[in-house]
């Protein structure tokens, strides 16, 4: 299936990495520090990274970015708990996921499908049915049930900025940015309106999302599956 | 000098006992004590330097002037000499003590001769005495020569007696705190002859003046004074001993002596005397000078001298007390019967010409009125200027040519009046025309203007208005009298008038400095932070001073700059010297002080009765001295200052002191939770993994599912606890710091409602949330983590298949969440303790066991939203609704209605069919 570099320290999150992952089909090599991560990924060249963010030798951000001048791999980030500034910062450097430690092989799973899913340009010309939710970009329609769905320049922007990623966590401040631009790059009050006003266009039950979902501190995600 | 107490008890006066144990940390002090140069002070130095060494004492010298005497400069060299500092002063070199070296060297005995040597400019005191306290501080033992001409209360007798002004001068406290004094002594038969035989070094350019002062009458009485000055010296150490070892005695009768300071240069002699005679009676004294509205009117050069005097006082180890009034021998008399002085001395009074006449000086009246008290006249110095020696007579004014102007022209007007009158309306008396216009030039422009005016008047009244009109001359006695009432109302008035707006302008000045230390004291109480207060302390110092001012704090050892205004970051060593030594001896440094005058600023002490916190640092905008008002003023402040700092610190203790506390305790109630609540989880994951292992082939796949799901659960378990551990912790340590920003309620709840679903397996969850719910600006985290506690512990007590909701509603400014279960309630009594930390409502053995924590940890982060958390009955009394209620916070700043983000056609997206 797939190349996929563990860069973590602990032997016991690496062999289990190994075995689950490898019993899904894909390729795992290991690394246990920062150094030999950077240096694996230069010989190996994998096509998905699994970097624990606390490595004894180098900061886990500094590897985001080190590895993002060099090529467009996606990397999931391992974090705990409470740390959302972190994983913001992970997402802001270019990771494309993060999971919180614990976790289960189910959601790291979901995760590695999500990232390996070549991201297309679905967000400009490419059409997308997520349930009940059919968005054609490149005719500027959106339906659900098939009925079309009368949306807001801005509400419209938002919705085709995370669907262009789908199941990738878009941080609020990546979206404010893309969307509304540099200057209300703080403003989460608008991002929060307008995900709710989507939310009671588009959703079955806006109260329990299904479609376009919240990242607890982080950002948002919108689902396909 | 020992303090004299009135207590006649048996038991050691604690101070006394002090001032002893003090001494025993401190270096001793021994002065070999002489008459004149040449007695051999040195030699006898040196002699006991060598005695002391054959004790095996560790001796060195750090400065001994040997005046090229072979025997003195061999005795020497036989002991360790440390090298001396060579200072560059307006291009010549000097050769100083090395302080510093002296005191890294720390020898039990070090020698340093001629204590009252002034240091050339650039060292860290202007007199080498004060180097000696630096080293005897240092606990270091030193031996010192002195020539008696150089103390300081002997200073002007030694003038008179010699015919010499002496300059090197040295305080009689340095003289009076020495451990030890010797005199050498030697007739003065012998002296002159040792002078004669050249055995005596006398600078070249002395040598004139030596001839003189090294005459058998001056060396008779100054070898009078040193044995005078030695005898007492051993008195006061009888009295010293006696009272610290409690031997009743016949102590000295209690005295107190005031000495009156005005503003002329006798004031010093008066306090030098004052001092002799205090020493003398082994009793205290006190300088006093009164501050009438004259005081604000006198010349600066005055005004110094008066802080020089006060000073001086100071130095000499009296008191010193500045009081304010008019009436200058009521203040003093008023003092004296409150601090039970029994003396008082007083300078001659000393008038000139026809002044005698009619002024009676503070002197006189002084005599005359204190009838308690013991008065003691010293007279001024011929050779200096004769000034009243107190002064209560304005300095002579300059002309003042405004006010005679204005007086001419009002009693212009007056008489341009007296002819209206004349001509419309006879009265028999135009004079009272000319009263009032003196009564009114009297009152607003002084004395001077008013008799001007009352002559002018006069002689315009009696040319004007009197017959035969047109001329000078009186024809009636009553004319003469207008004249004389004139002037008497013009003097009356003007006295008055003039007193009056003194008297204003001094209750101004007090009223000023009252609300300037008002002000102050407001400010730093409002300081709630040590920033604040600091901010507060240097903006109002530099406001008073008009300059500029620093705070430095104690940080690793050093000083460092804590506040300044304006802002200043960095000062030059050599004022960081000056702070420096400020802090390690609680003393002022820098500019306008003695200690090291070079910096740029001047050091104070911040200091409490807990000891010292920081120092002050002043600059004046361009005076070199303090006002004595303005350098009480500045104490004052500082010492204020010094409380409000020590203040916000003790507010960080406290605060320090609670969070130990509070971790201690914590600490105590994890050690004996943690073996329960983490070894249960344990013992589930342990047990079904090894089955899982060990038994593989035994089980069917549905208890091997059924192993690894107790395995998933209980680790889950695991993590919450040591979830919940964390945030515990942080929230007791003070670290948890809500990250708010405006999030969705809904989603919040979802993502709690998300993380639960294991959890929520056997019951069912209804989400019951107004969609009218406004934003609300917390931490969507820390939320989460509440809702999810909240959530676990619904499960925890609310019986399989009944429902758990979660009901949401904006209440005005505030979002009400409540997190309601059918399980069996929480008892009324434990309601308000459910929330402490490891509380768990005793139930049976039945009941799922909670930690105690997740409860505790809600309200701690729902407080920290400013917040409240409850816990009620539910519905028809039946389960259990822990309500939240959470402030929403100000209003984002949106400013959009759900449609502000059509922008224009483009922007619609196409509404199209699909169908």
């Amino acid at each position: 299936m797939a190349k996929i570099l563990v860069i973590d320290d602990e032997p016991q999150i690496r062999k289990f990495l190994r075995i689950s992952l490898g019993a899904n089909g894909h390729e795992v090599f290991e690394a246990e520090t920062a150094m030999q991560g950077i240096e694996r990924f230069r010989t190996l060249r994998p096509e998905l990274v699994i970097l624990d963010l606390g490595l004894p030798d180098m900061d886990g951000q500094e590897i985001i970015s080190v590895l993002r001048e060099e090529s467009r791999v996606p990397i999931i980030v391992l974090s705990v708990r409470a740390s959302e500034v972190d994983k913001v910062e992970a997402l802001d450097r270019g990771a494309d996921d993060y999971i919180v430690k614990p976790f289960g092989i189910g959601e790291l799973m979901a995760r590695v499908r999500a990232a390996l899913r070549p991201t297309g340009n679905e967000g400009s010309t490419g059409v997308l049915q997520v349930g009940s939710v059919g968005m054609d970009f490149a005719r500027r329609i959106v339906t659900r049930n098939g009925r079309e769905v009368h949306l807001s320049k801005r509400e419209y922007d938002l919705l085709r900025f995370l669907a262009a990623q789908p199941d990738h966590v878009l941080t609020h401040r990546q979206i404010l940015k893309a969307v509304w631009g540099a200057a209300h790059a703080e403003d989460t009050a608008y991002l929060r309106v307008y995900i709710n006003q989507l939310r009671q266009k588009l959703e079955d039950n806006p109260s329990s999302p299904a479609l376009l979902i919240t990242e607890t501190g982080v950002g948002y995600r919108l689902r396909t599956s | 000098m020992a303090t004299i107490g009135t207590e006649r008890d048996q038991r050691p006066s604690p101070d006394a006992l002090l001032a002893e144990a003090k001494r025993e940390t401190r270096g001793k002090l021994k002065i070999f004590l002489g008459a004149a140069p040449g007695v051999g002070k040195t030699y006898a130095m040196l002699e006991a330097a060598h005695e002391r060494k054959r004790e095996d004492t560790d001796v060195v010298v750090a400065v001994v002037e040997t005046h090229g005497r072979r025997e003195t400069e061999r005795m020497a060299q036989e002991l360790e000499i440390l090298p001396r500092k060579t200072v560059e002063y307006r291009g010549r070199t000097f050769e100083e003590m090395d302080l510093d070296a002296v005191i890294r060297r720390a020898p039990t005995v070090v020698l340093v001769d001629e204590l009252a040597h002034t240091n050339i400019p650039g060292g860290r005191h202007l007199k080498r005495y004060q180097d000696v306290e630096d080293i005897l501080a240092a606990g270091i033992d030193v031996y010192s020569t002195l020539n008696i001409q150089h103390l300081e209360s002997l200073n002007d007798v030694i003038e008179r007696i010699a015919g010499i002004k002496v300059r090197e001068t040295l305080p009689d406290s340095v003289l009076a705190t020495a451990d030890e004094i010797e005199v050498i002594d030697l007739p003065p038969d012998e002296l002159i002859k040792r002078l004669a035989e050249g055995k005596v070094y006398v600078p070249e350019q002395a040598r004139r003046a030596a001839h003189n002062f090294f005459s058998p009458g001056n060396l008779t009485a100054l070898r009078e004074m040193a044995l005078r000055q030695a005898a007492e010296r051993v008195d006061a150490q009888m009295v010293h001993y006696m009272r610290a070892h409690a031997i009743a005695g016949p102590w000295p009768a209690r005295e107190r002596i005031l000495v009156c300071i005005g503003a002329d240069s006798a004031s010093s002699r008066l306090v030098r005397t004052a001092k002799r005679v205090a020493e003398r009676r082994q009793a205290p004294w006190v300088a006093v000078y009164v501050e009438t509205y004259h005081h604000l009117s006198l010349p600066e050069a005055e005004k110094d001298r008066i802080a020089q005097t006060m000073r001086l006082a100071e130095q000499l180890g009296g008191e010193t007390a500045t009081l304010q009034g008019e009436d200058v021998v009521a203040e003093v008399l008023a003092y004296a019967t409150e601090h039970n002085c029994t003396m008082l001395v007083v300078g001659r009074p000393r008038r000139k010409g026809w002044r005698r006449l009619y002024k009676t000086t503070v002197t006189d009246e002084i005599i005359a009125r204190s009838r308690a008290f013991d008065v003691m006249l010293v007279s001024s110095d011929d050779t200096e200027k004769p000034p009243p020696a107190l002064k209560t007579q304005e300095p002579d004014d300059v002309f003042d040519w405004k006010g005679h102007i204005l007086a001419a022209l009002g009693v212009a007007a007056a008489t341009g009046l007296g002819f209206l009158i004349d001509l419309w309306l006879p009265l028999p008396n135009i004079s009272v025309a000319f009263l009032v216009a003196v009564m009114l030039i009297a009152m607003t422009l002084g004395r001077g203007p008013a008799i001007f005016a009352s002559i002018a008047s006069f002689l315009s009244f009696s040319f004007f208005f009197t017959e035969p009109r047109f001329t000078f001359a009186m024809s009636e006695s009553q004319n003469i009298l207008t004249m004389v009432f004139f002037l008497i109302s013009a003097i009356i008035v003007s006295n008055l008038a003039s007193r009056v707006s003194g008297q204003v302008a001094a209750t101004k000045v007090s009223a000023k400095r009252t609300a300037n230390l008002y002000e102050f004291s407001r400010k730093v109480a409002a300081g709630a932070t040590e920033d604040d207060v600091l901010w507060a302390v240097v903006h109002h110092v530099a406001a008073t001073v008009h300059g500029k001012s620093l705070v430095l704090l104690p940080h690793d050892g050093h000083l460092r700059i804590a506040a300044g205004y304006p802002p200043e970051d960095k000062i030059s060593d050599k004022d960081n010297a000056a702070a420096e030594w400020t802090w390690a001896n609680g003393h002022p440094a820098g500019r306008g002080s003695t200690t090291l005058p070079a910096s740029d600023w001047l050091f104070l002490p911040l200091k409490t009765a807990r000891g010292p916190v920081g120092v002050l640092g002043v600059q004046m905008a361009g005076q070199e001295f303090l006002a004595p008002e303005d350098s009480r003023m500045l104490e004052t402040l500082a010492d204020q200052a010094g409380v409000a700092i020590e203040r916000t610190a003790l507010v960080a203790d406290v605060e320090a002191a609670r969070v130990a506390t509070a971790t201690e305790r914590l600490r105590t109630a994890l050690l004996s939770s943690i073996p329960h609540d983490l070894r249960t989880p344990l013992v589930s994951i342990l047990g079904a993994a090894t089955s899982l292992y060990d038994y593989d082939q035994d089980l069917d796949s549905d208890s091997r599912k059924e192993l690894a799901l107790t395995i998933q659960d209980e680790a889950e378990r695991l993590n919450r606890f040591v979830q919940n551990l964390l945030d515990m912790t942080k929230l007791g340590s003070g670290a948890l710091k809500p990250n708010a920003d405006w999030c969705d309620l809904r989603d919040i709840v979802n993502a709690a409602v998300k993380r639960s679903t294991r959890l929520l397996r056997n019951h069912q969850m209804k989400i019951d949330i107004d969609p009218s719910v406004p934003l609300i600006c917390v931490d969507s985290v820390l939320l989460e983590q509440v809702l999810f506690n909240l959530i676990d512990n619904a499960c925890k007590f609310a019986p399989a298949g009944s429902a758990i909701t979660v009901w949401a509603r904006g209440r005005g400014g505030h979002a009400v969440i409540e997190i309601c279960d059918k399980g069996v309630g929480i008892p009324e009594t434990d309601r308000e303790h459910v929330f402490d930390m490891f509380y768990r409502v005793q139930a049976g053995d039945s009941q799922v066991a909670g930690t105690g924590l997740g409860l505790a940890i809600c309200r701690g982060l729902i407080e920290a939203h400013s917040g409240t958390i409850k816990a009620e009955p539910g519905l028809y009394g039946c389960g259990t609704c822990i309500v939240l209620d959470l402030p929403v916070g100000p209003s984002p700043e949106l400013g959009l209605t759900p449609e502000l983000g059509v922008a224009g056609p483009a922007g619609v997206a196409r509404a199209a069919g699909a169908e």
